[in-house]
């Protein structure tokens, strides 16, 4: 938290300009050591600017990233079959704003930057039909979150609903050979940043039951299978994900060689595996707080081992880590930029296939500041958000 | 992490009696659903490595750790001695030296940015506050991958060719070969001067407990340790002022005719890697120191600063020791993080465990030894990091009373 300097009183009478005069000399060289300091990070901030502001403004050739807008969002998915790429993306949205209104709340906090973020968004370099979307996106986020808001009830089929959005969701990218309406679209088109939003929507979602069943398995009192979900747990933790992503990307067709699995695929199983044995620590963290008393007295109350955990330990413990969840999505939105070694073209794998263009040679720090931009935008609004949910749920995360 | 809890109903029932039938009893149920899961388990290992071994087997490869004395036959572009007529053993041996280089370097330069960034986030300056509160939210919201391929691609080799590099005051250059740094190298001065300063430490010694002795002995509070090392220190400055030689000659690195030499040369790709990491987990260092301070109460300082104490002894008496039982758990992690994500050199080239791990599967065809190595490799390294910082944690964790 900022240190907040102590306006001296009858400063609100005071001109705007003595007003002014006083918040700098408080703040900025009350000292004179602070006024060194101040000279010395106008330096650096001058440094930095003149440095980039004049070949951002002059130098830069940013015609590169309107041409390959396309490219950028959704990979090589052909156009005719965009809308069902929108269709995907509304429905996360709106499966959001449920989730949002029935678990968080009051998770304004959350909505509002998703909601800046798709603003932001809406001022790049888009047709009017693609801007109205998005703003038809922003629109939904808010409507599904006042129709669903404090409605408990709706919890259990809003957690349905997300896990039955995975095979929806592939099912609907893929399409099939012989649909007329859903024709097949092979994962070497996907890409872009749909597809670095569906590797960490599907990697969060399918990590969360096997986390759980880690976690409840770390915590068994039966010894071989704590033993075996420790060292599970504990060897993915201690290795890199780019060294996972690998294993999954050439031991899977190694270890089961009848069946051909999509390179997509098997990146959503590397990320799953590396994903789930954080997640298993979280919520093993969430389920220690959970109080023996409660435990206790389910027993209590004749509920045995299963029934007491179902409905009594993890409802209280996921409330407790739906914050760390947010953390974990975010550091794994990141993370899907990972894929781009073993030859996804994500959002980062999308941008380097720009540079080797003919067209758009030498551009690398163009295309990797737009790329930088968009993780940017999504990891920031989605960190500030979380310390916010963090507060409205009252979880003492300090 | 704590282990396992044991069974508190265990014991429950210490003397089952005959009546209760075998699949009602607790300690019967246990071990066979223990049996069942290690049943399971084995099974689908058996399954997923009697695939693998029957495809290696199909390929003609053998199975085993034999291809470590091979010839490798790939060159190593830097790090310790290596020719491509090595064994893949060697290789590997280079690939571990060369992520402990970048690790460690890594961790040093992290470790400083960030203590200084951290520091910087509660300065009462709003101007530097917030220049490093835009650092932090920079970078650690971009995936430290793209970052490492910018600061390569579009920064390191961007840079100007050899003949206009980027003179830093003649003690370093910057040019798309890397950096060229000045490298200290001991000259004839040293020995007199480790001489002198090993004497220097020796005083110290003895001022130590005299001082100690003395504070004791009047019942006052003091510093031993402090003016043992301002002895130290002065004997050393003099001693390396006064001596005829400097003890240490910069060897500066000359522009030739194609490329420098001399100086100590930083390839392209160890920058941009050294670069990356510590500019990002700097980034989360930062947070772990602010959040450190912070988390030492408000009332202990203004304590302190109440009995007279000066506000740099109160940073290092009373603040800092107590921040740093905060620190050092999260600072551990971190320093993890740092090591595993050095794996990413793999996108830009350097040569690290990883990378030559991955090159050796490609020639050799042995995926699965090669990753039982680098599984084995990065083991290692966390079990090493996790020991030396429970050491240190442990340590500090004695100044409680």
């Amino acid at each position: 938290m900022a240190q907040t300097a102590v306006q001296p009183p009858g400063s609100h009478t005071a001109s705007p300009l003595r007003r002014a005069l006083r918040w700098a000399h408080t703040n900025l060289f009350s000292t004179w050591y602070n006024t060194v300091l101040t000279l010395l990070c106008l330096w650096v901030i001058y440094v930095v600017l003149s440095g980039t502001l004049g070949w951002a403004i002059f130098r830069a050739n940013w015609a590169v990233i309107p041409q390959n807008l396309r490219v950028f969002l959704a990979g090589t998915y052909p156009s005719s079959e965009l809308w069902r790429i929108w269709a995907v993306l509304f429905s996360v949205i709106g499966m959001t704003g449920l989730s949002a209104g029935a678990f968080g709340g009051k998770s304004h906090a959350l909505l509002l930057r998703s909601s800046i973020a798709g603003l932001v968004l809406a001022a790049l370099p888009f047709s009017v039909a693609n801007r109205g979307l998005i703003l038809g996106g922003v629109a939904l986020l808010w409507l599904t979150y006042g129709a669903s808001r404090n409605r408990t009830a709706l919890r259990p089929w809003i957690v349905g609903a997300w896990f039955l959005s995975i095979p929806g969701t592939m099912l609907l990218m893929w399409g099939a050979h012989s649909s007329q309406l859903l024709p097949r679209v092979e994962t070497t088109a996907w890409g872009g940043f749909t597809l670095t939003l569906l590797l960490a929507i599907v990697g969060i979602l399918a990590s969360f039951p096997i986390g759980l069943l880690l976690a409840l398995g770390r915590r068994s009192t039966l010894r071989a299978v704590s033993i075996v979900c420790t060292c599970f747990i504990e060897v993915v933790r201690g290795m890199p994900l780019v060294t996972i992503l690998f294993m999954a990307h050439l031991m899977v067709p190694i270890f089961m060689p009848d069946v051909r699995i999509d390179k997509v695929v098997r990146a959503m199983i590397g990320l799953t595996l590396f994903t789930s044995a954080y997640m298993a620590e979280n919520i093993r963290g969430g389920l220690q707080g959970v109080p023996q008393g409660q435990v206790e007295a389910a027993h209590a109350l004749g509920m045995n081992a299963s029934l007491t955990m179902l409905f009594v330990v993890l409802p209280q413990a996921i409330r407790s880590v739906i914050p760390s969840i947010v953390g974990q999505f975010i550091s794994l939105f990141k993370d899907t930029s990972l894929v781009a070694i073993i030859g996804l073209l994500d959002l980062l794998g999308v941008a380097r296939s720009v540079m080797a263009n003919p067209d758009w040679l030498g551009l690398q720090a163009e295309v990797y500041l737009f790329a930088a931009f968009m993780y940017w935008l999504f990891s920031f609004s989605l960190s500030k958000s979380s310390r916010r949910l963090e507060r409205a749920l009252g979880v003492n995360h300090s | 992490m704590s282990p396992p809890t044991p069974a508190p109903q265990r014991h429950m029932k210490a003397t089952p009696s005959r009546s209760i039938p075998l699949w009602r009893d607790e300690r019967a149920i246990r071990i066979i659903l223990q049996l069942l899961f290690v049943g399971a388990v084995v099974w689908a290992l058996a399954y997923f490595f009697g695939n693998a071994r029957r495809g290696l087997e199909q390929l003609g490869l053998g199975f085993g750790f034999d291809f470590l004395r091979m010839e490798a036959g790939f060159g190593i572009s830097e790090g310790i001695e290596y020719q491509p007529s090595d064994s893949y053993g060697r290789a590997f041996f280079v690939g571990i030296v060369n992520t402990l280089r970048v690790s460690i370097v890594g961790i040093l330069c992290a470790t400083l940015i960030g203590t200084l960034a951290g520091i910087a986030r509660l300065s009462s300056n709003w101007l530097l506050r917030n220049l490093a509160r835009a650092y932090v939210e920079l970078f650690r919201n971009v995936p430290l991958l793209l970052q490492l391929l910018f600061w390569y691609g579009a920064v390191i080799l961007k840079l100007p060719p050899v003949r206009q590099a980027v003179n830093l005051y003649d003690y370093a250059f910057l040019s798309q070969r890397g950096l060229y740094v000045a490298r200290p190298v001991a000259s004839e001065g040293m020995t007199a001067w480790i001489w002198i300063a090993a004497a220097g430490l020796l005083l110290s010694i003895i001022v130590y407990i005299v001082h100690r002795r003395h504070l004791r002995r009047e019942d006052r509070p003091g510093f031993p340790s402090l003016t043992a090392t301002g002895v130290w220190v002065a004997v050393a400055t003099i001693g390396w002022l006064a001596l005829p030689a400097q003890p240490i000659a910069l060897d500066l690195p000359i522009l030739g005719r194609f490329n420098f030499s001399g100086g100590l040369p930083l390839s392209p790709e160890f920058t941009g890697l050294l670069l990356g990491l510590s500019v990002y987990t700097g980034a989360f260092i930062a947070e772990v120191v602010r959040g450190g301070i912070q988390s030492v109460e408000k009332g202990q300082r203004e304590a302190a600063l109440a009995l007279g104490l000066r506000p740099w002894q109160v940073m290092y008496m009373i603040v800092l020791p107590q921040a740093l039982r905060v620190i050092v758990p999260p600072m551990t992690s971190q320093y993890l993080n740092l090591a595993k994500n050095s794996s990413l050199a793999v996108a830009i080239g350097y040569p690290e465990l990883f990378n030559i791990g991955t090159t050796t599967m490609n020639q050799t065809g042995q995926t699965l030894p090669v990753f039982a190595l680098i599984m084995a490799c990065y083991l290692g390294f966390g079990l090493l990091t996790s020991i030396v910082m429970n050491w240190y944690n442990r340590r500090i964790r004695f100044v409680e009373r």
